[in-house]
């Protein structure tokens, strides 16, 4: 694809810590090549403002390849950006046209605190992994891998699910904050897996409980969620995972 | 002072026993008694803080990412090695250890390798019952697929997203330890320097990045995991974050640094398109399993694709040269990375390139869409000659097995795959080199232990497809649990951190957080006119140009003159905006920019030293006539460990000869 130039004119949320108040600066983005990756366009940017003695804008990225999960960005008002199942880090500028204006935000939910700019805090995903998103098993003494053949069509599920990634699109994009897809791809993945049988009910309570004391809101059904997924992870995660929270209150001891 | 492999004595195959049975150990009870510092999260320290945990040790793991859910390991893509010999194709623990050695080009530690090759098996065994969703046949069984340098099938993936499977299932024993509280998580915080108390490693130096706070942290021993230094290159496919510092400031404190030179150029990454690059992505070298290589025979027909005056299509069959199956008829696009590197800046040399830079070559996948298509009309008994059925079944096969590659390539280049070659090109991708160890994974300074990419051990001159996983895991789950328990039950317990033997607040603490201190306030002072990043990518230029794919003594000799020159210019220079008591991104970058500025000089001169070829490090002066890397092993079949020696002195250079008991060294061929 033919490489273009454009001039832009971003808005991006500037907030020195957490106590701080923030607010929007406007900066000029000149001469980007349609070619560069969104934070690439950022970098120029910050670039430019550290020649002139100010600080760059803050956000979080790593892998630029869209699996770490560590980038974010409110993009007019869409989390990671208007391109489907896609990471802001793998957004590229061939989506935007000379003389755009953008609008850059942090996630904004009560359970991801801003820390600087546009990185947030959401070590309450840990938390909720740490109450029980794991198969207990300890190193050494595993039967072989191939003693209990699983379906490929249970395993192609289990997959599905295991590609989320923890950036917290989700809860950016619900309108109530709800954290129902991060927490749904996580329990469907053992749900569907052998070795996930075990504490099956006991995962998706602790889960859930840890969940809530968290501050994420409730699910009511908006689908916000599968939408700005850059996994694409299906809401039948969030149907799912409901089943499996009454199935196991139901049937607690 | 000489470098004491401590390889135990016997057969190669009872070696890991006999260790084993020597080793003290500690009395479970007591475990909880014994402090461990662990910096990284990635295969390699994640599975080692969860393991030690699991037995009781009182864990405190590192890492800079705000979880350690999100270290680089999780980009890795293809797969994992192992030698279950699933496929019944003659795969065996000797045979990998076998190819390994030999994909290394003979510059690896037999015993290490071979041990490697007995722990990959309980690796798979381990991550499947921990819920790790690797690929399965229709009869439930785990599937293989091949990787470069080998001829048996004994690679296990997850779809293209092997590492992110791996990672979080050790992520998830972690999350299990950090929750019992055997393990805890300093998550946004970088490790800045190691603290060596009566020779030995005690603690760690690090400043939280949220904060700015510098803290200091004592433990029993300490424990590196921080991945490889490929950045030094400034593009390489390494996360942004990824650097040498952790390992570069424990040289600084006095253990060795083996084989710095020693990096890998992985042959399939999508081309550099402008100056703005920030980072080169890499299309897995799975791939080589279908695509097939080539570039048009005809200069003519490569410059006028070059100009865009013709397209990939446009070149017919009889013109395309598909250069790696016509040099290596065996191996075929499936050579190791070092030769099908080689051979693709080879072509672009040549002029053959296929992109408006002429730095890039074809990867097709135009036959395999056909040979799978067909196949799957076949079994379906349709019509095996209409080609819109072969086409569409046949991109429904890639894309089952390649799918997120496809997309990943497509939302990066704008083209898509399916319907056009790939174009790739070479790039920087892991580092061989890394802190010296001993067979028990311990550095030169006693309690200073080195895991996964941060240590030279396994790989030689050369890592082969689908082992840097297989290494990270072993080292992890199944070597230091064991090796550790041996060094922490000789202290005695009048010297343990927990009994009060010693604390944060002794003088070598000190010292360290005020040096660290100290170079923060400098890299805040200097406020000249050049970024960090600016630095950065003149560095990876430099390193890149003569320290590169292709090196020789003339270029060699330049990058040491000019390393320095851009060293001091850099602390005259750099602008570090804003202040060291919060997040600041910029003072992140330059506390690593100015690391690689050092180690960059490291790499340089054991390229120089080292006037052979072998694996991936290529020395133009010494090749076959074929054009393939020929070594010397008269002269350089050792393991060159670099000892620091203070900033204004040239380091001391220690050789460890290696021994070939078991593979005879041979010129590797491929053909
Ligand atoms: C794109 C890509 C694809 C790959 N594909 C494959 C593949 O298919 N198969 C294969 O076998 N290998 C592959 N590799 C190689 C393999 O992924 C890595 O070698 C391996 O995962 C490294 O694991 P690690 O645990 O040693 O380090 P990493 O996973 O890099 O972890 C490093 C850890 O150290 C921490 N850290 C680093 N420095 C500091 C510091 N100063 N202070 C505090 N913490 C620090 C980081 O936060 C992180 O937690 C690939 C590599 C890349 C880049
Ligand atoms: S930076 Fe890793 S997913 Fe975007």
């Amino acid at each position: 694809m033919a490489e273009r130039k454009m001039n832009l004119t971003l808005k991006v949320w500037r907030q020195k810590n957490k106590n701080a108040r923030g607010d929007f600066e406007t900066y000029a983005a000149k001469d980007i090549s349609s070619d560069m990756s969104f934070l690439e366009m950022l970098d120029v940017v910050n670039e430019g403002l550290i020649e002139g003695g100010k600080e760059p804008i803050a956000f979080d990225h790593d892998c630029r390849e869209g699996i770490c999960g560590m980038c974010s960005l409110v993009i007019n008002g869409q989390p990671h950006g208007p391109d489907d199942g896609t990471t802001t880090c793998q957004l590229h500028m061939r989506k935007f046209s000379d003389g755009d204006t953008i609008v850059i935000e942090p996630w904004r939910a009560k359970a991801f605190p801003v820390l600087k700019d546009l990185v947030t805090d959401r070590s309450a995903f840990d938390r909720i992994i740490q109450a029980g998103g794991y198969v207990s098993v300890n190193t050494g003494g595993a039967p072989d891998a191939n003693a209990v053949p699983i379906p490929k069509a249970e395993a192609d599920l289990a997959f599905d699910a295991a590609t989320c990634i923890g950036c917290g699109a989700c809860v950016a994009a619900c309108p109530n904050a709800a954290a129902m897809l991060f927490v749904g791809a996580k329990v469907s993945q053992f749900k569907h897996l052998p070795q996930g049988q075990p504490e099956r009910k006991s995962r998706v309570l602790n889960m859930i409980g840890r969940m809530d004391q968290e501050g994420f809101g409730n699910c009511t059904n908006h689908y916000e969620c599968e939408a700005s997924c850059p996994k694409e992870i299906p809401v039948r995660v969030i149907a799912e995972l409901n089943r499996e929270y009454t199935r196991a209150a139901l049937t607690k001891r | 002072m000489a470098l004491d492999s401590r390889v135990p004595s016997g057969p190669i195959e009872k070696k890991w026993d006999k260790r084993k049975f020597d080793m003290k150990l500690v009395n479970p009870a007591n475990k909880r008694l014994y402090k461990v510092i662990i910096v990284g999260s990635g295969l390699a320290g994640g599975s080692a803080a969860a393991t030690l945990a699991e037995l009781g040790y009182n864990v405190h793991c590192f890492c800079f990412q705000d979880s350690p859910r999100r270290a680089h390991s999780i980009a890795a893509q293809g797969g994992i090695n192992a030698a279950k010999n699933y496929q019944n194709d003659g795969d065996s623990v000797y045979r990998l250890f076998y190819d390994t050695v030999k994909g290394g080009d003979y510059r690896s530690r037999e015993a290490n390798v071979y041990r490697l090759s007995q722990v990959s098996v309980n690796i798979i065994d381990q991550c499947v019952a921990q819920g790790v969703p690797f690929a399965r046949e229709y009869g439930g069984h785990l599937d293989n697929r091949s990787f470069g340098g080998a001829q048996v099938s004994r690679t296990f993936y997850a779809r293209g997203q092997t590492g992110q499977q791996l990672l979080l299932g050790a992520y998830s024993a972690l999350a299990r330890q950090i929750n019992t509280g055997g393990v805890t998580m300093h998550t946004r915080t970088e490790m800045l320097d190691l603290v060596i108390k009566d020779g030995h490693a005690k603690g760690i130096i690090t400043r939280n990045l949220v904060t700015g706070k510098v803290e200091r942290h004592a433990a029993d021993c300490v424990i590196l995991a921080s991945g490889g230094y490929g950045n030094v290159f400034y593009l390489s496919t390494n996360a942004m974050g990824s650097n040498v510092t952790a390992t570069y400031r424990a040289y600084k404190k006095g253990a060795a640094f083996a084989n710095p030179c020693y990096t890998q150029i992985h042959p399939t990454c999508i081309p550099v398109t402008g100056t703005h690059q920030s980072k080169l992505t890499l299309m897995s070298e799975s791939l080589r399993n279908d695509g097939r290589v080539w570039v048009p025979k005809e200069k003519a027909d490569a410059e006028a694709i070059q100009q865009g005056k013709k397209k990939a299509k446009d070149i017919p069959p009889e013109a395309r040269d598909y250069y790696l199956e016509r040099k290596y008829p065996s191996f075929g696009n499936l050579v190791p990375r070092d030769v099908a590197s080689r051979n693709a800046k080879m072509m672009c040399d040549e002029g053959k390139g296929v992109n408006g830079t002429g730095l890039a070559v074809y990867l097709d996948f135009a036959d395999a869409i056909v040979r799978y298509g067909k196949a799957e009309a076949h079994k379906h008994g349709l019509d095996e000659d209409d080609k819109e059925t072969v086409q569409r079944l046949g991109k429904e096969v890639v894309s089952a097995k390649y799918g997120n590659l496809f997309q990943m390539y497509d939302k990066i280049t704008g083209e898509d795959p399916y319907e056009v070659p790939m174009k790739i090109f070479p790039a920087v991708h892991y580092t061989m080199g890394g802190l010296w160890v001993d067979y028990d994974l311990m550095s030169n300074v006693p309690g200073l232990f080195v895991l996964g990419e941060a240590n030279f051990s396994d790989h030689g001159a050369n890592r082969l497809g689908a082992s840097a996983l297989m290494q990270g895991l072993a080292d992890g789950y199944f070597v230091i649990p064991y090796t550790v328990g041996d060094y922490l039950a000789r202290i005695p317990s009048s010297e343990r951190y927990l009994k009060g033997a010693f604390s944060e607040d002794d003088g070598e603490f000190t010292a360290a957080e005020s040096v660290v201190n100290e170079r923060t306030k400098k890299l805040l002072s200097i406020k000249g006119k050049k970024t960090v990043d600016t630095f950065h990518r003149e560095l990876g230029h430099i390193m890149w140009e003569y320290c590169g794919m292709a090196r020789n003594e003339a270029g060699l000799q330049k990058a040491l003159e000019k390393i320095p020159a851009l060293r001091a210019e850099f602390w005259e220079n750099v602008n570090v905006p804003g202040d060291g008591d919060n997040l600041n991104v910029s003072l992140e970058k330059a506390g690593r920019v100015a690391d690689f500025l050092e180690f960059g000089e490291l790499m340089c001169k054991d390229a120089l030293e080292r006037r052979e070829s072998c694996g991936g490090h290529f020395r133009e002066e010494s090749q076959t006539e074929e054009g393939e890397a020929k070594r010397d092993d008269e002269q350089f079949s050792h393991v060159a460990a670099w000892m620091y020696e203070g900033d204004d002195k040239a380091p001391r250079l220690e050789k460890e000869p290696l021994e070939f008991e078991y593979v005879k060294l041979t010129q590797r061929s491929y053909k």
